[in-house]
């Protein structure tokens, strides 16, 4: 079966595809984009966590055969190492990865709520997160880290300095 | 015609006048307010019988706001005549019920009214409390007025819902005065059961159909009813669970949440298993005991609806050609938990057709379960599945519920389920 996805704005044909594959397979192994992790393969986890037209999904439980006609954001698709975006920036400035083995299923999720909700509360922004796992125990810093780019896009540089960090 | 007229409109002022002269006799009075009385004067030993009780009557959940203080009250219930907050029942004396005494407890709890003499709404349903003995109305009362004092203040109610009299014309047709009575037939265990399940438990708050009034109707307990837009599953002979329950499982399913052969509490079920953890063993299975069925009570055609689950269960039939779509979803957003595909993790999904979600012939359920996933309560333990909002468009899902209900359901196709899936999608989004 042939299927035609798009990833990060480019259209991808996958000729002799069995429709069933998980994106996660076909991103990593078809696509080589390698940011987003397997990690339990059954939803709990988000380390594959993507977007698709605007919502945060683990990426490991989502057949291709859903994804014609829609728009998959991967962390690829955010910034490169060169030209980072704000929450990959905002992830290095708080130095919010351990193993980093989570980190690109936490800065999609994060990346769904700003685009949908700029200005999070601290409790919005954990009640979001709350289906992605870190075993590391860097929580704090990946809330710091979202709570950094949440702030940098809602202030003007001036009005709001690096003042009560 | 004049004189028809004059009579009758004599009969309608009768009327007026016999429900107002009921309405004013039906008035309770104030019971005198106390001092808020020390922890010391409660025994230890019967609080804790009380906390075990107040489990069972899943007290703190409807009386705890979302991320409020423990029984100071606030949750918010929409109702068609606007919403009603729970009230405070901490024990400060201000806002919560620190002056009331045991008395004046008591008659809330049997006859829902408040120490001041204002009828409470069924909300709270005293319409079951009223079966709860004296012995386990002292305990409840022991527990409760041993909380921590919290003074929160809950919006009082707007009209309509500020006329309270009119609660004692439902109470003279739907409040069910009479205390429990033992079926002196069946074994205290059976008996216990059911004095938990009408009384405290109240089990049929959710599980018995109501009547236009929003009273539940007398003629079909635990008949199966619906709350917060799910369906609370019957849980009589008419139980759409493929295999009927056996007290073991129920018991089983009463502490943990979950169960292979019928699968996870889900849903407003969630906080009710949650609320029940400090009950006790023996309570869960007196409860299961009165509502499980026994290998007499089941009659031949659910003996004949079980095995063909059983063999559904067993059997994996291939999807037809016409259903390849919606079987490629199955294949790679399901099959992993549920038909045990994946060598990752124990325990696996409930086998589909085990599933009283699928097997009820109401799709609401299903479909929620199947956005909202199911998420461990407060305490952190419990099923978990992960929900597919955002995975699949409204076609998706109707073409993967219908795949799942013609493989795994055993009953005729559920009906218009494009509406469903697209009102409850537009309900969760509100």
């Amino acid at each position: 079966m042939t299927i035609t996805i798009s990833v990060n704005g480019a259209a991808h044909r996958l000729d002799d595809i069995d429709p069933a594959t998980p994106l996660l397979y076909v991103l990593r192994g078809e696509l080589g984009l390698n940011g987003a992790k397997f990690g339990c393969g059954l939803g709990q986890c988000g380390a594959c966590t993507v977007i698709v037209d605007g919502e945060a999904v683990f990426a490991c439980l989502l057949p291709i055969a859903a994804l014609e006609q829609r728009a998959v954001i991967t962390l690829e698709g955010l910034g490169s190492a060169e030209k980072p975006g704000r929450l990959q920036q905002a992830f290095i400035d708080e130095q919010a990865a351990q193993c980093g083995y989570c980190t690109a299923g936490m800065i999609m999720r994060a990346e769904a709520l700003l685009d949908r909700n700029p200005t999070p509360t601290d409790a919005q922004i954990r009640d979001a997160m709350a289906p992605n796992l870190c075993r590391c125990g860097s929580h704090m810093r990946i809330l710091r880290a979202i709570r950094r780019a949440a702030d940098a896009a809602s202030a003007t540089p001036i009005a709001k300095p690096e003042a009560g960090r | 015609m004049r004189r028809r007229l004059r009579i009758g409109l004599a009969f309608f002022v009768l009327l007026v006048l016999a429900i107002g002269a009921y309405v004013l006799w039906a008035q309770e009075p104030v019971i005198a307010g106390i001092r808020p009385p020390p922890r010391s004067a409660f025994d230890p030993a019967l609080i804790e019988t009380g906390a075990r009780l107040a489990a069972i009557g899943n007290c703190a959940f409807c009386h705890t706001a979302p991320g409020g203080a423990a029984f100071a009250g606030g949750r918010p219930f929409p109702t068609p005549f606007g919403t009603i907050y729970s009230p405070n029942i901490s024990p400060a004396p201000g806002n919560g019920i620190g002056r009331w005494s045991e008395a004046a407890f008591r008659r809330a709890m049997r006859q829902g009214v408040s120490r001041r003499g204002k009828h409470l709404y069924p909300a709270f349903p005293y319409d079951h409390y009223a079966k709860v003995d004296d012995g386990d109305v002292h305990a409840l009362y022991a527990f409760i007025m041993t909380r921590a004092p919290v003074e929160t203040f809950t919006p009082p109610l707007q009209f309509p819902l500020n006329q309270r009299w009119a609660l004692t014309l439902w109470n003279l047709f739907f409040l069910d005065r009479r205390p429990f009575h033992p079926d002196p037939g069946r074994s205290a265990e059976w008996n216990r059961g059911a004095y938990l399940v009408t009384g405290l438990g109240h089990c049929g708050s959710c599980h018995t159909p109501r009547n236009v009034f929003a009273a539940e109707k007398s003629s079909r307990p635990l008949a199966g009813g619906e709350v917060e837009g799910w369906r609370a599953p019957a849980l009589d002979a008419a139980s759409p669970a493929p295999v009927p329950w056996d007290a073991a499982q129920l018991s089983a399913y009463l502490r943990h949440g979950w169960d292979a052969e019928h699968g996870a509490a889900a849903g407003p079920m969630r906080p009710v298993v949650d609320s029940m953890a400090p009950a006790d063993d023996a309570d869960l299975h007196a409860i299961a005991t009165y509502l499980a069925a026994t290998p007499e009570s089941i009659s031949p055609a659910r003996k004949q609806r079980a095995s063909a689950a059983a063999s559904r269960a067993a059997t994996t039939e291939l999807p037809a050609s016409s259903e390849a779509a919606a079987a490629a979803l199955f294949a790679g957003a399901c099959a992993g938990c549920h038909m045990g595909r994946t060598a990752m993790l124990p325990p696996n999904g409930v086998n589909l057709a085990l599933s009283t979600a699928i097997g009820e012939a109401d799709p609401r359920n299903a479909i929620r379960i199947l956005l909202d996933g199911i998420r461990p309560g407060e305490s952190g333990a419990g099923p978990v599945m992960p929900g597919f909002d955002g995975v699949f468009t409204d076609a998706q899902l109707v073409a993967l519920l219908s795949y799942i209900r013609a493989h795994y359901g055993g009953g005729p196709p559920w009906a218009d389920l494009a509406a469903q899936v697209h009102d409850i999608r537009a309900d969760r989004k509100r």
